[in-house]
């Protein structure tokens, strides 16, 4: 019997959960297809396909979805609303599986909601998941297991591989963006590749471990309700006397991002902090010379530092 | 010390608002209300705002400046399910970097919460009780039934007075007593005295005229001054405007309710799409169904849950042949732009129309 295909859009959530995603459905039989790194002409297929307002990451995400069509069973569209305790994502999250149906009806998706605040916990949305599939519970419940597993098991080898950065004598940066803007290959990559060149260290601020995060972003912001902005002012907090300084990196225009750096930029003042928005019509060329006088900006601050001891 | 209290406009609203925080706060206080909304406001809201923040942040920051500049130290704004929840933290920052000395509350908006007011102003009023707050929250939410009563009569119907002015007139009048009403009765009589002296007003209405309804996001939708007076223009052209978002229906109804407006939305959305993006869809479905002639859909710029609503609204649209005019507004909007795309609407509803007779 032929394998079913799933499809998988490699944008927004991917690159929080594709571990466990994979690990789930190759352990139950499927064969996962993953859209290639974003590049200019994905990006285009999402433009076109988006309204105009919506924000760059989920024009990426449309590209990525059109791509995959044609191309395997099911597309797969997750939709995460809220968390345990009450924290809620972005509404874009909420309203994604419902606009790409609209805007595809012809494609064939495949989802899981979770959402705490309903009851819909991650367990039951895997549960339901696999039952549609055609899975038997046993087998849906351990391939359950075994695929957070695999996500906790990938995520602390990310932490443990930053945490030795940590202590390296190198300048450091935290990048605060969503994962899905910083790892993205068009539109995150340029920032990275730039300050490598810099010889700069990068920390990521979604690495740590979230709910540790979540706790500790109280000390910056007592009403934070995003879950994923909330986990990255916790790094903010957990790495600020490791670093020299922080850029922003946020995609227009994005929600929560326009409010959460306002804050955080009125908040911080004895960090030096830059702000990198991205569109659909960002040049790399202009991002490398303001990451190369930022760099420059925070060593002369340093050694200014350095005399002054 | 005395505690003077302000909270930004929208609409109308400051009436019953005024009215209930002035009997919270007792002898202890006076409300001031942010002067009316002009071009300053909002470019002073503007000015202090993140870039790409949402316009009712930068609307609300002005009023709340405004209301600072005249002496106002307790500032109130609502709490939401979208960026509206996390204004209040950023603009108590921005306010506070300007110096400006005050504090700071933020109510959540549902019907159901006479406790939380009473904790609040009890703080600030010691003869404050709880009993009192419930009877002045009875009294204040019939007072908004009655606004939007009224205020839907007359939506429905301006477009075609015979004589221009008298709908205005009247409205003013039903302002200024509605104020005063001090229990629900009276409030209850009120309204219906000036619905009916609404309805003595000479119409000239067709049999069947142009029926337009606005969906979109609430602060837009219920802040003339930030959607250009739309729902006035509309009239000029003799069109009978429906808008189901108000007040009354956000905090109180029963109709404002998540199954309820997924099983309008007809499987347009299966879900939730955030704030008042469902219902958005949901309400399309309806006067779709119901056979109005366009829909008018307006949000503030880069609002997410309405941007997430624009593709439903678009299949609902070409599924009934409905056609649908999308506004966004944001600080720099051109009045001239609304205006004309307006006039552009309308004429291709009439001739729609026409053809359709023929």
């Amino acid at each position: 019997m032929k394998k079913v295909k799933i499809g998988i859009p490699k944008a927004l959530l991917y690159y929080k959960y594709q571990v466990m995603w994979r690990s789930f459905f190759e352990e139950l039989g499927l064969e996962v297809v993953v859209s290639p790194n974003t590049n200019k002409a994905i990006l285009d297929l999402g433009t076109n396909s988006s309204i105009d307002e919506s924000c760059t990451s989920a024009k990426i995400y449309m590209g990525h979805v059109e791509w995959l069509i044609g191309k395997c069973d099911y597309i797969f569209v997750p939709r995460i609303v809220s968390y345990e305790g009450g924290d809620i994502t972005c509404t874009k999250f909420h309203g994604i599986y419902d606009i790409v149906r609209a805007t595809f009806p012809a494609a064939k998706f495949l989802h899981y909601n979770v959402d705490y605040a309903e009851g819909h916990t991650q367990e039951k949305a895997y549960s339901k998941l696999g039952k549609e599939l055609g899975a038997k519970p046993a087998a849906v419940k351990l391939a359950y297991e075994n695929a957070l597993n695999a996500l906790k098991n990938y995520e602390k080898g990310l932490e443990s591989r930053q945490e030795a950065l940590v202590c390296a004598e190198s300048l450091k940066v935290l990048v605060v963006a969503h994962p899905y803007n910083i790892y993205d290959k068009l539109i995150g990559e340029p920032i990275v590749k730039a300050l490598e060149e810099l010889n700069v260290g990068v920390l990521y601020a979604d690495i740590p471990d979230t709910i540790d995060m979540c706790k500790q972003s109280k000390t910056l912001s007592d009403s934070m309700y995003w879950r994923y902005n909330k986990e990255l002012v916790g790094a903010i907090g957990h790495y600020k006397d490791d670093i020299d300084g922080i850029i922003f990196m946020a995609t227009f225009p994005c929600g929560p991002d326009s409010l959460a750096i306002e804050l955080l930029m009125r908040k911080l003042k004895e960090i030096p902090m830059t702000t990198l928005i991205v569109d659909s019509n960002f040049g790399e060329a202009g991002i490398q010379t303001r990451i190369e006088s930022f760099i420059d900006i925070i060593e002369a601050k340093k050694k200014e530092a350095a005399h002054a001891v | 010390m005395q505690y003077r209290i302000s909270f930004p406009h929208m609409g109308k609203y400051y009436i019953p608002i005024k009215k209930a925080m002035e009997a919270f706060v007792g002898n202890y206080g006076e409300v001031i209300l942010p002067p009316p909304i002009t071009k300053r406001t909002i470019e002073l809201g503007a000015l202090h705002s993140p870039d790409f923040v949402c316009v009712p942040f930068k609307y609300t920051l002005g009023n709340f400046i405004e209301a600072l500049e005249n002496g106002a130290n307790v500032l109130f704004q609502i709490a939401g399910d979208c960026r509206l929840g996390f204004y209040s933290e950023v603009q108590e920052q921005i306010l506070q970097d300007l110096d400006f000395d005050f504090t700071f509350h933020m109510m959540e908006l549902n019907g159901k919460n006479a406790k939380g007011l009473y904790e609040v102003f009890k703080a600030m009023n010691p003869e404050l009780t709880l009993p009192k707050v419930v009877s002045t929250l009875a009294v204040v939410v019939r007072i908004v039934y009655a606004m939007d009563g009224i205020e839907k009569y007359i939506r429905q119907n301006i477009g075609f007075e015979v004589e221009k002015g008298g709908f205005e007139r009247i409205e003013k009048q039903f302002l200024a007593e509605i104020a005063t009403a001090e229990t629900m009765p009276q409030a209850g009589r009120i309204f219906k005295k000036y619905l009916k002296k609404l309805k003595t007003v000479a119409l000239n209405k067709p049999a069947k005229p142009l029926r337009v309804g606005v969906v979109g996001e609430l602060y837009v939708l219920m802040e003339p001054f930030s959607n250009y007076f739309i729902e006035k223009e509309l009239a000029k052209f003799g069109i009978e405007v429906e808008r189901f978002i108000t007040a009354s229906y956000l905090i109180f109804s029963t109709q404002h309710n998540v199954k309820k407006i997924l099983k309008q939305a007809d499987g347009y959305v299966s879900y939730e799409i955030g704030a008042d993006g469902t219902d958005s869809v949901a309400k399309s479905v309806v006067m779709a169904k119901k056979g109005y002639d366009g829909i008018i859909h307006l949000k503030p710029f880069g609002c997410t849950p309405e941007v997430n609503s624009i593709p439903m609204v678009n299949k609902i649209s070409e599924d009934f042949e409905i056609p649908v005019l999308y506004f966004s507004f944001d600080a720099q909007t051109s009045e001239t732009g609304v205006k004309t795309r307006l006039e552009a609407f309308y004429d291709m509803l009439e001739m729609k129309k026409r053809g359709r007779a023929l």
